[in-house]
């Protein structure tokens, strides 16, 4: 039932509004409102009861497994989530001056400390407000370093084909023209595609290593060294920043700026899809174009830096500041690890996928690429189920939700057919992996004694498989009632 | 698989044409349809529209993906396919006929990448 | 070790699976000259008892004030009940809703946020929202160029009394893709668009942007605007304070046609303030445009037996599927804080949404007809307002913030920060959490605060 349909006309919750008053006089009538907005009409408790049970319909880290290739599904510690919410930080108006914001502005600049440190790159702006907004800072401002030159011949941005879909959506939002880099077989970006794609045109490259195709990519200097040379800068993303933690770090490998997912790597939770939060890193080079406004530390003080203190920066991206209360909770999280514990994140995130991965294989699963390390992820592909009994990656991610756990990234990266993507996160243990490798076990048999099974899954879930054609065609985007 | 009617042109890009005196009918292949899967929505262009061979014309979305149709011949825009805004399926069940998209009054030479079905096939074998 | 659950065991068994001697082996496909040793520079971890004194320290630094100040962020009463359920483990800790069948619970609450905002907002489609309003603005922007069918239309007319960090804001976000902006001024004396601009003829613009109320929190006249813009063959595109729009008319009712764009700010329905957020951004449209719009959609379709359920829609138009044809590089929404908005929303009802508007209203107009009783001060401008109003004072604003600061009241926007012009003018906000005796404190510090600020300068004057 829709909270409309359980909605009656002139029921209401009452206490929660402000006491009743006349329309106002001032404004001239054509100006106000006329027809009454359809929003529900339900008890405090109605209320209550009705979105309880719809979160109960949800897979959520706090009660699956989820092991989400790429997204970085780890715990989201509560002690973090509680500090966050303190009365002093949620009641605290943006725009508040700066001597009433210490407390905040301490610990924001706490935070760009950390993820310089983190990233061997030493300017940081936390302005953006997700993954896909940092990436538009960084190319924006990689854009805006050749413009500064004067240099207006840079059009192209190179993106590898495996790369997630935000990158090439990124650089067109940019202005730019993206020419794809193919992949080698072994999961590595091809160097001679690439040493034939650079030139004058070239503005600079988008990459993120370990690649999407959880492998590390270990010729990163000869491509730097290749896109410097023909004067391109270096983009990184950050999202797979989780398995390289105090093991390497984007500056070194030659990269002028990135972004970092905080809700990833820094263990801020996802909330259904949002909020993110997407912090750039730049080296000295593309400081000057860092998004606004980041936080200074002055005569024992911290400040915004505004317009004024960075004339060359690319500008603003919201109305304030950037996701606050995300930035918040990732320097708690941060500084709760401390140098040891950010590093064991790398550690056991690595160890994690690479038993992971090193059981599937011996159980008979396809690895896409067997003869490398995982790093904090890894992909196995179903070709072969495909082929021989008919049963796609999709019949299987179905059914494991049926075996209460969360399906991996599927059919992401395009490259690699009928994949799934799996990163088992740092924080699940043994227990919880040897359980997923049992339900993988079990569906696979499935699949060749009673392949219906699958493809008629999920069948414990709150519903049967979705018809996505209809939804697609016959578009039923909001209910059309009336609240009887 | 369908068999490729014999008496259309192909692109690479997996267009289908069909040339009645000045008038090309355009619309994308059996294998094409097949791999977009159910098809929910075509963007069509605009009558009058002006085009060189190669240029983005129409987009084709299913479910899952998108796929730009480009024209494979040169030429101003005469008609788009009625029932296709109703009808997307039109498409997935009769690629060569009903589920054309739409026709160019033809304007310069063909170009020479167009293929035979014989090429297309050949072409459509080694993918 | 913190939230990582392994025993020395537990890790020895999984290296012999592996058959690697150590967790350092596992690093081996990375260059050694890139390898680095640890994080020295980052400070050891503290426990969850040290860091929730320190917390707590922080916390208590930032002093809870009484707020008068709006300019883009409101204070406004939030239920109980919206963050005790919006923080449920189930809803806090989910993904986007990539599997259907396991994330009911967020998708079915986004179909029913997507039918509560565009009914609010008076048009046919809602999207799952965007970052903030100030971003959602550059998206409206960007997609009304791609909606426009003319071509070359790509200049935008953005009013000269819109939020001086939205303006900023798409000007970062809408530059690089080559399209103008221009600026429609305002009337000095109302505050809110200068209507000269009805007798004009443009060419090539793709969009007005109108902002209800606007900046200086004045109502404009959409209708005569929405109307013109739209013979000009441009969208219109409503930015508008969402409490607002449950007392002022709303976008879909502007002009013979309706906005065609509505987008705006989401954080004053049941969002707190949070230091600047997480907010959410609303966009909706008319149906004619669902294929233009970025962002998620879900839509409401059937399962295999035919009950029904909820799915992520028109995919294709993301930059998962669609990468660089995309109508945004936008991947997230901003879930939680819609999951809030939908539940605040539900808990007040149309009444009660309208109930909140006419308070906050009526509450400005109550602390406005007082301060202008004081001498030297007046209001900036003549429109109606709704809950936000332009003060000119006789003194700098920066002084009056400071001042009544020391009286833990947060006055309102210093307009000098925006432009020299304002340097005396102060746009001050007040919504339903006021009362009486608030008011006249208010009022009262204001008082005070300029007799004092007039005696210093005097005596400055006199050496």
């Amino acid at each position: 039932m829709l909270i409309f349909e359980i909605s009656a006309r002139n029921r209401r919750a009452a206490v929660q509004a402000p006491r009743p008053i006349a329309t106002p006089k001032d404004i001239p009538q054509h100006l106000l409102r006329t027809s009454r907005p359809l929003l529900p009409e339900v008890s405090e408790l109605q209320t209550v009861r009705h979105y309880t049970q719809l979160s109960q319909k949800n897979f959520s880290i706090d009660t699956q497994f989820y092991p989400l290739g790429s997204c970085t599904m780890k715990y989201n510690p509560r002690g973090v989530h509680a500090l966050a919410s303190l009365e002093g930080f949620i009641s605290h108006h943006p725009l508040t001056p700066e001597a009433h914001s210490q407390g905040y502005l301490k610990s924001a600049y706490e935070l760009q400390d950390i993820l310089a440190h983190v990233t061997g790159l030493n300017a940081v702006s936390l302005a953006p407000m997700a993954g896909a907004q940092g990436e538009f800072a960084g190319v924006a401002m990689i854009r805006a370093y050749h413009l500064a030159r004067g240099d207006t011949a840079r059009t192209e941005f190179l993106v590898p084909d495996a790369a997630h879909g935000t990158n090439p959506a990124t650089a067109v939002m940019c202005g730019f023209k993206v020419k794809e880099i193919p992949t080698d077989k072994n999961g590595d970006v091809d160097l001679d595609a690439l040493k034939q794609a650079v030139g004058p045109h070239t503005a600079g490259i988008m990459l993120t290593n370990p690649s999407t195709l959880g492998v590390f990519e270990r010729q990163i200097r000869t491509i730097a060294k290749t896109v410097h040379e023909a004067g391109g800068l270096l983009y990184y993303d950050g999202a797979n920043l989780n398995a390289i933690l105090g093991k390497t770090r984007p500056g070194d490998m030659g990269f002028d700026v990135m972004h970092i997912n905080l809700h990833k790597t820094f263990a801020t939770p996802h909330g259904g899809g949002g909020p993110g939060s997407g912090p750039v890193a730049a080296n000295d080079r593309l400081k000057p174009f860092l998004p606004i406004p980041r936080v200074a530390f002055e005569n024992q003080t911290y400040r915004w830096l505004t317009e004024k203190d960075c004339p060359q920066s690319i500008g603003r991206l919201s109305a304030f500041v950037g996701n606050a209360g995300i930035i918040l909770r990732a320097s708690i999280y941060a500084r709760l690890l401390g140098r040891e514990g950010l590093c064991r994140v790398a550690e056991y995130a690595t160890l994690n996928a690479n038993y992971l991965m090193v059981r599937l294989q011996k159980a008979g699963f396809t690895l896409a690429f067997p003869t490398r390390r995982a790093s904090h992820e890894f992909i196995i592909t179903f070709k072969q189920e495909a082929k021989t009994l008919g049963i796609t990656a999709k019949d299987i991610a179905k059914r494991l939700l049926d075996y209460g756990m969360h399906a991996p990234t599927t059919y992401f990266p395009l490259l690699v057919a009928e994949c799934f993507l799996i990163e088992p996160t740092e924080t699940e243990s043994k227990e919880e992996l040897d359980r997923f490798v049992d339900a993988l076990i079990a569906i696979l048999e499935e699949a060749k004694t009673s392949p219906e099974l699958l493809k008629q899954a999920p069948h414990t879930l709150p519903v049967r498989r979705l018809d996505d054609l209809k939804a697609a065609k016959d578009l039923d985007l909001r209910w059309q009632g009336t609240i009887a | 698989m369908k068999p490729l009617p014999q008496n259309l042109k192909y692109s690479t890009t997996h267009e289908w044409v069909r040339i009645d005196n000045e008038i090309a009918t355009v619309g994308i292949s059996d294998h094409a349809q097949a791999l977009l899967g159910d098809v929910v929505f075509v963007e069509l262009p605009e009558i009058g529209k002006t085009l060189s061979s190669g240029d983005e014309i129409a987009v084709v979305e299913s479910v899952k993906a998108a796929a730009d149709v480009y024209s494979p011949v040169p030429g101003q825009v005469t008609a788009v396919n009625p029932k296709l805004q109703d009808s997307p399926e039109l498409i997935n069940q009769d690629p060569y006929d009903q589920g054309w998209l739409f026709q160019i009054r033809l304007q310069g030479d063909l170009p020479f990448t167009l293929l035979s079905a014989e090429d297309y096939q050949a072409l459509l074998d080694a993918e | 070790m913190p939230f990582i659950p392994h025993t020395d065991e537990d890790l020895a068994q999984m290296l012999a699976v592996i058959g690697a001697p150590n967790i350092e082996a596992l690093f081996d496909e990375i260059p050694k000259d890139l390898r680095i040793q640890g994080l020295p520079d980052i400070a050891s971890g503290l426990t969850e008892m040290e860091m929730t004194r320190e917390m707590k320290q922080r916390a208590a630094q930032d002093t809870v004030l009484a707020c008068f100040l709006g300019a883009g962020a409101y204070e406004h009463h939030i239920p109980a009940a919206v963050w005790q359920l919006a923080s449920r483990g189930e809803f806090l800790t989910a993904y986007t809703p990539y599997q259907a069948e396991a994330s009911q619970g967020t998708l079915q609450l986004l179909y029913e946020y997507q039918t509560m905002m565009a009914s609010l907002m008076g048009l046919e489609v809602s999207n799952a929202s965007l970052y903030d309003g100030a971003s959602a603005l550059a998206e409206a922007v960007l997609m009304a160029v791609r909606a426009n069918p003319k071509l070359s239309a790509r200049r935008i007319l953005l009013p000269a009394n819109l939020h001086p960090h939205y303006r900023k804001t798409v000007e970062t976000l809408v530059l690089p893709q080559g399209l103008q902006l221009d600026i429609l001024p305002i009337n000095e004396h109302s505050g809110t668009l200068d209507l000269a601009i009805l007798k004009t003829e443009q060419e090539d613009l793709a969009a007005l942007v109108i902002a209800q109320p606007n900046f200086y929190g004045g109502i404009e006249e959409v209708d005569a605007l929405c109307d013109w813009a739209q013979a000009q063959g441009a969208l219109v595109i409503a930015v508008v304070n969402p409490t607002a729009m449950a007392l002022l008319k709303e976008p879909g009712a502007w002009g013979k046609n309706g906005a065609d764009i509505a987008c705006g700010e989401g954080q004053a329905l049941g969002v707190p303030l949070a230091g600047g957020g997480p907010y959410f951004g609303f966009l909706c449209t008319k149906m004619a445009y669902v294929r233009q719009m970025p962002g998620r959609l879900v839509g409401r379709t059937v399962d295999q037996i035919g009950n029904t359920g909820f799915s992520l829609t028109l995919q294709a138009r993301e930059q998962h599927i669609r990468r660089s044809k995309a109508t945004s590089n936008i991947c997230t929404n901003q879930g939680l804080a819609v999951t809030a908005a939908t539940i605040y929303m539900s808990l007040l009802g149309a009444t009660g949404l309208a109930d909140v508007a006419k308070a906050s209203h009526a509450k400005a107009q109550q602390l406005a007809a007082a301060l202008i009783k004081l001498p030297g001060v007046s209001l900036g401008f003549k429109a109606p307002f709704f809950h936000e109003f332009v003060l000119k004072l006789p003194c700098p604003a920066a002084s009056l913030i400071k001042a009544l600061l020391a009286q833990d009241i947060l006055a309102g926007f210093d307009l000098g920060l925006v432009s020299e012009q304002f340097k005396n003018a102060v746009l001050i906000c007040v919504t339903e959490t006021k009362n009486n005796a608030d008011i006249t404190a208010y009022v009262a510090a204001v008082e005070s605060a300029l007799s004092s600020i007039s005696i210093e300068e005097t005596s400055h004057a006199h050496i």
